[in-house]
């Protein structure tokens, strides 16, 4: 057994001046001091990569800086999914009896700390070098390409796709760590500049300073526990270009392999949190996970499904689209967000019910996926 | 590329020519090359010249760029093309390329180099 004991989050955005160590150490602190726990009781560290500052020994060079001399530490990298695949390790890591308590930390000044296109450019990257990068394509070319197919086969319209991005602002609006604090309406997102048609700007999240961690434990720390009922990983392509049919892609295999890990239906989940780098992901992730029927998902939205008072909340917090998207800690405020609505500690963006919950995390370009199920235990 | 026995050279060496290879043993084909059969592990798989026609299958028109080599050429379009031989290759094409348009290849000066460029086949 395993148990999410601490959540730790900064404000996503401009951190003028810190850098990548300084905003993990931000957040590792408020989840070890969430958790009840003390730097020494902390005895295993998983943590994501910088594309600021890419280092081979990113976990011990963290360690050294906390000031923690961890029994086992090393970093992972699955892109976008990093943040899910971690906590699916620290799972095994204690359940196992390898170490006791695990800080998962993920921190990047991906905003202030380079250019945009830098950003970009560093992203691009997951494409095939000699087959896929001398085009020129970015990270939303790439999930253009899937955007297209998709609209294609299964007759989603532009109006639709859009509705994501403005549910995800929605919800930005009420946390005030968020990113975006305007609104914006479906107008407002067609209306936005063309970066990689069919997405548009607000189609697309936002390149974002900021850090995230977590503690995964044995035991619970506090009253309530939240506990990893399961968790399972699918890997089908690396490159689009290699990718199969939309059918088959890992979303489906990963969730279907954590509900047989977890015994865990998804008519017993109450909140979601689910990968949104872009409205098409969120839109086909959905679909594909069965929160919603194939091409139900923009339906759901327009009906309230998925607000803070709706039969499933998503991504309260206001997801990668307007919480930001800092690399790996960006989908990492997924789980943090997840942790208070089940720890009753959400404030004004608190549900009814998260008493089960979906998490679910994509890297590449729908390339490595991670699907795990929470439960809240008393 | 290591050990693979390259004979032809392709756009990604500068030659105007779109490759793949055929496994002898399994029938699969790939595009990206590599000196074994990625569904059944033979070596050498024979290298094929493709004939350039195929079907779009997505297409995502670049209007945002991330360098200064490419941000001349915006918009450009990015095309996933199924070749009629049976491989799916990522490619430059037509800016009113539409899903399922039957398309052929030439190839296009990109950010100093040349690259595969699909267009509609007019029937």
């Amino acid at each position: 057994m395993s148990f999410i004991t601490g959540v730790g989050l900064t404000a996503f955005g401009r951190h003028e001046g810190a850098s990548s160590l300084d905003l993990m150490s931000q957040a590792a602190e408020l989840a070890i001091a969430d958790a009840g726990l003390k730097r020494g009781d902390i005895d295993g560290i998983l943590c994501g990569y910088s594309t600021v500052a890419p280092h081979i020994m990113l976990a011990t060079v963290f360690a050294e800086h906390f000031g923690i001399q961890p029994t086992y530490a090393h970093a992972v990298q699955v892109g976008g999914a990093t943040g899910l695949a971690m906590t699916m390790l620290a799972h095994h890591l204690v359940d196992s009896n390898v170490v006791k308590h695990v800080l998962v930390v993920a921190g990047e000044n991906r905003l202030t700390g380079q250019s945009r296109d830098a950003s970009i450019l560093a992203l691009a990257q997951v494409g095939h070098p000699d087959y896929e990068v001398p085009l020129g394509p970015t990270i939303p070319a790439y999930y253009g390409l899937v955007a297209s197919r998709y609209m294609h086969e299964y007759g989603l319209p532009q109006e639709d796709l859009v509705e994501f991005a403005v549910l995800m602002r929605r919800h930005a609006l009420m946390h005030p760590g968020a990113q975006f604090h305007d609104a914006i309406t479906v107008a407002d997102v067609l209306a936005s500049k063309p970066v990689a048609l069919p997405l548009k700007l607000l189609d697309c999240c936002p390149v974002s300073d900021g850090g995230a961690a977590f503690v995964i434990s044995r035991e619970p720390t506090g009253e309530i526990g939240v506990r990893l009922r399961g968790c399972a990983q699918a890997h089908t392509h690396q490159h689009i270009t290699a990718a199969p049919a939309l059918s088959e892609l890992g979303a489906e295999i990963a969730v279907a392999r954590a509900k047989a890990a977890s015994g865990v239906a998804i008519s017993d989940v109450r909140y979601a949190a689910v990968y949104d780098s872009f409205t098409i992901t969120l839109a086909m992730l959905l679909e594909d996970l069965g929160l919603a029927g194939r091409g139900e998902a923009a339906a759901k939205v327009r009906s309230g499904h998925f607000n803070c008072d709706g039969a499933m909340p998503l991504n309260t917090h206001g997801g990668l689209l307007s919480y930001g998207h800092c690399g790996v800690g960006g989908a990492m405020a997924h789980l943090v967000e997840t942790h208070l609505q089940m720890t009753g500690r959400a404030g004004n963006r608190q549900v009814r019910d998260a008493s089960v919950a979906l998490l679910h995390g994509d890297g590449g370009v729908l390339s490595s996926h991670v699907s795990m199920f929470l439960e809240r235990t008393r | 590329m290591s050990g693979s026995k390259q004979t032809m050279a392709d756009w990604t060496k500068g030659a105007e020519a779109i490759t793949y290879q055929s496994c002898a043993a399994c029938g699969t084909l790939q595009y990206f090359r590599r000196s074994f059969c990625v569904n059944c592990g033979a070596p050498d798989p024979e290298e094929k010249c493709a004939s350039g026609q195929g079907r779009v299958y997505a297409t995502s028109l670049v209007c945002r760029a991330a360098t200064p080599e490419t941000r001349a050429h915006v918009p450009y379009n990015i095309v996933l093309v199924d070749a009629v031989e049976g491989f799916r290759m990522m490619a430059h094409g037509d800016i009113d390329l539409a899903i399922g348009d039957q398309v052929t290849a030439r190839f296009a000066p990109f950010a100093g180099r040349l690259v595969p460029y699909f267009q509609r086949i007019t029937p």
